[in-house]
């Protein structure tokens, strides 16, 4: 009877060692270029390794199963009457319980620092009125910065393309430039059907919804350029449906931007 | 609670066609009604493999060259209707539980026998209709979940049959549900305790009351979507002032409960299976019939988890979070509890075990990268991505496919009184089992690093990945080959099964095979412990 434990030990602490391994060596993500990046991957590690724990666990149990109880050509007879166990029944009742509470917790809290209880609000002195009810989105500060330097764009989706208004400079972009390490929030919205905002080096995705203004704030945090993918099917073209966010400098944006900026027009 | 004969039933039995003419008549038999489900069912299934084959040869290459766009929009708003409403529905539920639930709580028939072969009978005009529909001009293409606006703006005949397609399916599914109920609750034997019935049936009741609750949610929605795009009225639709994100609540408070509805039965039945070839009671029977009710309640409750990119308040992120996460405790009970089954046992390695082991591990698989993406913030980077593409269908063709395969193995004795070729069976899962999970575990990395679903085209760097996933499909393609094969060899020339091949305690096994009209010669057997594996042994020392 040691001899079992002491080999059921051995196990456990093998899969935990393995999925541990696994967890922190095989990388499934694509580069991280926004603060929720990081915040993103590590929620991923975590539920990763905990995952691979249970899959490891129950595979081994089932194959084990099946060549230690296996029934042998000489055997007659039906296995053990055992109908059940109520304590292993609680034991693995409370368990998963409390591993699926303290993950809710944890991704709670993952989602607090991505921004996501936060009170949307989109700062543009020429459009926003605070009795406009904004349902969606992500609002993600970096630090206890006030909402007056963010970088307003006001994003209109379309079949199949993405269009970006830079209200401070009066033009539109079909290349969405930002600079580095500076929030960006954006009020989005559809003219036709239903689209979504998505860069997976950012982490974030949001409904781009016709009839319904929808906000985005990130901040990137690393120079380059990355894919802008619509991820709602929005028509014959939707895989095509793609654009590019160049992430800058502040120099090299500042230059892109009074190279576009259009004087305003007085009425 | 005596009706355990329809008169009605009986006196038009003389008129039914016999032998196979039986299959096309409108036979009110449960058993002939059940074997028209599966075959129905199966056929549907081959139409809805090969739209998934051109999907699988559109995705390996990364350019859209294999079919015009639209048309794919169509193919894979067809697969998914097909896949979920005229093959894996009619046949966990209809197929099987018009099988084996009268067996299961004594009964010569199901309690509304013609409405039962009215619900049979809703399915293959339906099926049609939706699949000739791309004849007219062209199918829908706004996927299975029919989001306006875009299925307002999308060609309008396609989506109105699509619509009526739908309707009719969802109806014949409310009628199925309704005669489950009343056949568990009201037609069991005399003696025949609820708590004493084999888990299929408290599957079937839990499913049941699912689709009795939510179906009819479905049918109001599109029944108002097609207002929107033949009358021009504006439910759903922005311009006209409608509001695109309460169908989305609506559609989903149906089809996440649908995914329970396509998963319990498939639990139910794998309870049957296990213990057989196993050679042990099922593990923890009555905690099992408190699980299946859990996930019935919670099922209800957690809708919204399709909706976290959408337009949804960060309260309303929250509650689904923690209510669709908690899905996994009574799931998570039941896998604990088959693994338990399988220890200790003397287990069969057969077809319908193996089948059975496979939906163990592929289910808990995807169980374990749904309670992933039940967290919202882990959601929103991989939300309408391959990685849910692959996450459902390890639920689905891993979970309940494999279940149905493992049926099919395990019941194919008792309904053609022959058995199937083991080795056959055998090679169909090995196939099976490696091409499923070559096909759609690649997909959990491309849905990861950008990759979203429903596209024709996509970035090059995914091309290796996607060519792997599509070998995948190749292999699941072939797969039904030896399966088709050892079907019409062993229904012709197969080995005598005799009336009990598995030494099975549930009742079906305790009349001949297959069985006669009125299921049992004499009186329907009471039988107390359907799981009562190992007892008598234990009582004779």
């Amino acid at each position: 009877m040691l001899n079992k434990n002491v080999y059921l030990i051995l196990i456990i602490s093998l899969v935990f060692a393995i999925s541990f391994w696994i967890g922190f060596n095989v990388n499934l993500l694509p580069a991280e270029a926004s603060i929720n990046a990081p915040i993103y991957d590590e929620l991923f590690k975590i539920l990763f390794i905990i995952g691979l724990i249970i899959f490891i666990g129950m595979t081994i149990a089932v194959i084990f199963s099946l060549f230690k109880f296996r029934k042998r050509n000489d055997q007659v007879g039906d296995g053990i009457a055992l109908e059940g166990n109520l304590s292993l029944e609680i034991v693995w009742t409370i368990i998963p319980s409390i591993i699926v509470l303290l993950i809710g917790l944890y991704s709670y809290n993952i989602y607090d620092r991505m921004g996501g209880m936060k009170e949307l609000n989109h700062n543009h002195e020429m459009m926003s009125s605070n009795t406009e009810k904004i349902w969606a989105g992500i609002s993600q500060t970096s630090d206890n910065e006030i909402a007056i330097n963010n970088l307003s764009i006001e994003v209109s989706a379309m079949q199949f393309a993405f269009l970006f208004n830079y209200p401070k400079g009066n033009f539109i972009s079909g290349e969405l430039h930002v600079p580095v390490n500076q929030k960006v929030s954006m009020k989005m919205e559809s003219k036709d059907v239903i689209h979504a905002f998505w860069v997976p080096e950012f982490r974030i995705k949001q409904d781009i919804i016709p009839g319904q203004p929808t906000i985005l704030n990130f901040t990137p945090t690393k120079v380059g350029k990355y894919p802008i993918i619509c991820a709602e099917l929005c028509g014959p073209y939707h895989g095509g449906m793609r654009a590019s966010i160049i992430v800058e400098e502040a120099s090299d944006y500042n230059e892109w931007f009074n190279k576009n900026k259009k004087p305003e027009v007085n009425l | 609670m005596t009706i355990s004969i329809d008169p009605q039933n009986t006196n038009n039995e003389s008129l039914q066609p016999k032998g196979w003419l039986r299959y096309f008549s409108f036979s009110l038999d449960h058993k002939v009604i059940g074997i028209q489900y599966l075959v129905c069912g199966f056929l549907f299934y081959l139409i809805g493999g090969t739209l998934a084959s051109a999907i699988r040869i559109e995705l390996a290459s990364p350019m859209s060259d294999f079919m015009p766009r639209d048309v794919y929009n169509q193919v894979l708003t067809l697969h998914g209707t097909i896949m979920i409403f005229l093959w894996i529905v009619p046949v966990v539920n209809g197929a099987f539980g018009n099988y084996l639930i009268p067996f299961y709580v004594g009964a010569r028939d199901m309690a509304f026998p013609r409405l039962n072969a009215v619900a049979f009978w809703l399915i293959p005009p339906s099926g049609l209709m939706l699949v000739a529909s791309y004849f007219v001009e062209g199918a829908a293409q706004a996927g299975w979940t029919a989001y306006p606006p875009l299925s307002i703006t999308t060609p309008q005949s396609g989506q109105i049959i699509w619509i009526l397609s739908v309707l009719l399916l969802g109806g014949s599914s409310i009628f199925g549900g309704i005669n489950f109920i009343a056949t568990i609750i009201k037609l069991r034997r005399p003696g025949l305790k609820l708590m004493q019935l084999p888990m299929y049936c408290w599957a079937m009741l839990g499913t049941s009351l699912l689709v009795v609750l939510s179906t009819p949610v479905l049918a109001g929605t599109l029944i108002l979507l097609s207002f929107d795009i033949i009358a021009n009225t504006g439910f759903f639709n922005p311009v006209l002032g409608g509001n695109v994100v309460v169908y989305q609540h609506l559609f989903w408070f149906y089809s996440h409960p649908a995914v329970y509805i396509m998963v319990l039965p498939a639990f139910g039945l794998v309870s049957e299976i296990l213990p057989v070839h196993a050679r042990k009671p099922l593990f923890g029977y009555t905690t099992m019939v408190f699980s299946i009710m859990g996930i019935v309640v919670l099922g209800l409750v957690v809708w919204a988890h399709h909706m976290f990119t959408s337009g949804t308040p960060p309260w309303m992120r929250l509650f689904f979070t923690i209510a669709t996460a908690f899905i996994a405790v009574p799931t998570g009970i039941k896998f604990f509890n088959w693994v338990a089954t399988l220890w200790g046992g003397k287990i069969s390695i057969n077809s319908a075990m193996l089948f059975s082991c496979g939906f163990i591990i592929n289910f808990v698989f995807g169980g374990i990268t749904g309670v992933a993406l039940a967290q919202v913030p882990f959601d929103i980077h991989v939300h309408d991505t391959y990685f849910v593409v692959a996450h459902f269908h390890y639920i689905v063709y891993g979970g309940t496919v494999f279940i149905i395969f493992s049926s099919i193995y395990h019941w194919f004795p008792k309904v053609t009184g022959k058995m199937l070729n083991e080795k056959l069976g055998i090679l169909h899962f090995i196939i099976t089992f490696i091409g499923f999970n070559l096909c759609f575990a690649p997909q959990h990395w491309l849905g990861l690093n950008g990759m979203p679903r429903r596209v024709a085209e996509y970035d090059p760097q995914f091309q290796f990945v996607n060519q792997i996933s599509s070998l995948g499909a190749l292999l699941m393609a072939i797969s039904t080959i030896p399966f088709l094969i050892n079907v019409f060899i062993s229904v012709r020339n197969g080995k005598y099964a005799g009336d009990n091949p598995w030494n099975a305690l549930t009742p079906e096994w305790l009349t001949s095979s297959p069985p006669p009209v009125e299921n049992w010669k004499g009186e329907a057997p009471l039988v107390e412990e359907p799981y009562g594996f190992g007892k008598e042994i234990s009582e004779q020392k």
